[in-house]
């Protein structure tokens, strides 16, 4: 066998391993799962399949207005942080090297690196000095403060794409007689779309999800779904949580399918 | 063929320098060339030479540096690319990968703001040009690479440019394939009578094709002429070694008249020789030499023999055979000869043989 290529998966204990991690990663996702259904109060002792909590969750208002501020958010944070992520793209892929491209590279995904919490003390400190100026506390400054930190993650997959794309596809299209502009409507946007639909996806789901930030951010009576449930957690638990998450995770799963399908149709 | 004179593209002392100061790469300098309506003009050069450079300062994709560039006598050189009646075929094809073949084809058309009917009519003509009819509705990621280069060109001749521009077209095709677009590359540049400017760093492919070749090496033109005039001529040390294989010697030149001179060659013989064009060197003074291979015969060493050498070894190539020879003065000489029907050629490894030149066989350099 020695002269059989490296492979990974023939060393052993690869497979133990890597069943570990699945496990790890999915066996507490499956559990939530599981009990979202339960008929009981408990998140942990099974009394028999019901959608009680799904509905108790629907019904209830402050569910139902935590869940339409979480999605206004999303909606508005990931397509301003995509719409300004793709200009971000364009120019630091479609222009000349300049001096200080690195830089500019960094300071787009510095919110990647910097700790969350660190940016969140940031905006709670400027926002509370912009609400005493202004008396605006608003859903805005909420939405303005997630556009922020949604920009490197819409960035990422727009930039990926547009350096997998030949530029003498552009110079072409100048070439047969197309305006910058034209060039940039008939092949630069549609061949970065997938991009942008994966930058825009990226961005809502963790806009959707944002704890950190929108607690420290969000004025009174602004709570998002997240925050609400981490408000829950503080009180008695019940499998209410565990519909709203499972809802959640749903919400996720179907954006990431409609994007493989998308992009699949596009290539 | 009064048309064939008029100029089409006149590049008039163009530079271009790419950076500055201590870093600045000298792409072209102070080129300049005339080239002229319905030619297939090339411009042949190793990598790095400017022959891009300067294909892509013609389309406008670069402005260049210093000097002018004029079509039809009109100065294009500020003009931005979508503004010029030139359009250029990739070496990479450059096709719209979210197009289909009729769409690529139709795109230059559309974006003159030509009428739906008038686009359709002219992309199927070039289908039938190009021979794709079959393959109008195909995503351009699904024809083969010889499909995408008839695409390539369908699309860059749809607006009927005025000139045609073509980076090292063939250079990604197999053999069979290069010689069949060369052939096609012929034909379609008579068809339809654009005048075509290629790039390449084939010499046979530029030898093939074209009415006139420009010879370029580090950023400058060193000779134009037609596809004989600079195998059988060639004016600079560069274009001998470049084009073709060839034998380098150094001779004495004796009695200058016009265009030719007498020259003793390293064995002391005489022998006729063309000089370069525009030269009058004076008698008496060292210049190289070259004579091609294929234009030299062996014989048994005789007074008709203008040099001697000793046969080091014969490589048999099918339709001829190389001989390797080591002159006296210690320079290696290869002689070409045709294989015939009747026999082998009777000169064995180590055997003193003479070289005999052909007529015209012998051109001085520009040193």
């Amino acid at each position: 066998m020695a002269d059989r290529p490296f492979a990974i998966k023939r060393q052993p204990g690869f497979a133990t391993i890597a069943l570990i991690c699945f496990v790890m990663l999915y066996a507490p996702i499956i559990t939530l799962v599981v009990y979202s259904f339960n008929a009981g109060s408990s998140i942990a002792i099974w009394e028999g399949f019901s959608l009680r909590w799904y509905a108790a969750a629907w019904e209830n208002e402050l569910v139902q207005d935590a869940a339409i501020r979480s999605l206004v958010v999303a909606v508005c944070a990931s397509l301003f942080a995509t719409t300004l992520a793709t200009m971000a793209a364009l120019g630091t892929t479609r222009t000349r090297p300049y001096r200080g491209l690195t830089a500019t590279y960094a300071m787009i995904n510095q919110p990647l690196m910097v700790p969350e919490i660190v940016t969140a003390v940031a905006l709670l400190i400027v926002f509370a000095v912009f609400k005493q100026t202004t008396g605006y506390d608003g859903l805005g400054l909420l939405i303005l403060a997630h556009t922020a930190f949604c920009i490197p993650f819409a960035y990422l997959p727009i930039r990926a794409r547009l350096e997998g794309m030949n530029l003498s596809l552009e110079t072409a299209a100048a070439d047969l007689y197309a305006t910058p502009w034209m060039t940039f409507r008939r092949v630069t946007l549609p061949l970065m779309w997938p991009g942008i639909l994966a930058g825009a996806m990226l961005a809502f789901v963790i806009s959707l999800d944002d704890v950190v930030i929108t607690e420290f951010v969000k004025s009174a009576g602004q709570e998002t779904l997240p925050t609400y449930m981490l408000g829950q957690l503080r009180r008695v638990i019940t499998p209410e949580i565990n519909a709203i998450s499972t809802a959640l995770l749903a919400i996720s799963i179907l954006m990431v399918t409609i994007f493989f399908f998308l992009n699949r149709k596009k290539m | 063929m009064d048309n064939d004179e008029k100029t089409a593209i006149d590049v008039d002392g163009v530079s271009k320098i790419f950076g500055s100061g201590p870093d600045a790469v000298h792409a072209l300098d102070d080129v300049s060339v005339a080239i002229r309506e319905n030619e297939f003009f090339t411009l042949l050069g190793p990598s790095g030479c400017g022959k891009t450079t300067l294909l892509r300062l013609i389309a406008g994709f670069d402005h260049p540096t210093a000097g002018h560039i004029r079509l039809h006598g009109e100065n294009i050189a500020h003009l931005p690319p979508y503004k010029r009646p030139v359009n250029t075929v990739f070496q990479n094809y450059a096709l719209f990968p979210h197009m289909t073949v009729a769409q690529n084809i139709g795109f230059g058309l559309e974006m003159l703001g030509k009428p739906k009917r008038e686009v359709a009519a002219s992309v199927d003509e070039m289908l039938s040009l190009v021979q794709m009819r079959d393959l109008a509705n195909r995503q351009t990621s699904q024809i083969s690479g010889g499909q995408q280069q008839r695409v390539a060109l369908a699309r860059a001749l749809a607006p009927h440019p005025k000139v045609l521009l073509l980076d090292e077209p063939l250079s990604a095709l197999d053999l069979k394939l290069r010689k069949e677009m060369q052939i096609e590359l012929k034909r379609l540049q008579s068809e339809t009578g654009i005048t075509f400017i290629f790039v390449t760093h084939d010499q046979e492919e530029a030898l093939t094709m074209s009415n006139r070749i420009a010879v370029m090496s580090a950023g400058k033109i060193l000779q134009i002429g037609t596809p004989r005039e600079v195998y059988d001529h060639p004016a600079e040390r560069f274009v001998a070694d470049f084009i073709g294989e060839t034998n380098f010697l150094t001779a004495t030149l004796q009695d200058v008249e016009g265009s030719t001179a007498t020259v003793t060659l390293p064995s002391g013989k005489p022998a006729r020789a063309s000089l370069p064009s525009g030269t009058h060197p004076d008698a008496g003074r060292q210049v190289s030499i070259v004579i091609r291979p294929e234009h030299v015969t062996l014989a048994l060493p005789s007074h008709e023999t203008s040099l001697t050498g000793r046969l080091e070894d014969i490589v048999y190539f099918g339709t001829d055979t190389h001989y390797r020879l080591r002159l006296a003065d210690d320079t290696l000489f290869i002689a070409r000869m045709q294989n015939r029907r009747d026999g082998e050629a009777a000169f064995d490894p180590g055997a003193e043989v003479g070289i005999v030149l052909a007529d015209g066989a012998v051109q001085v350099l520009r040193d």
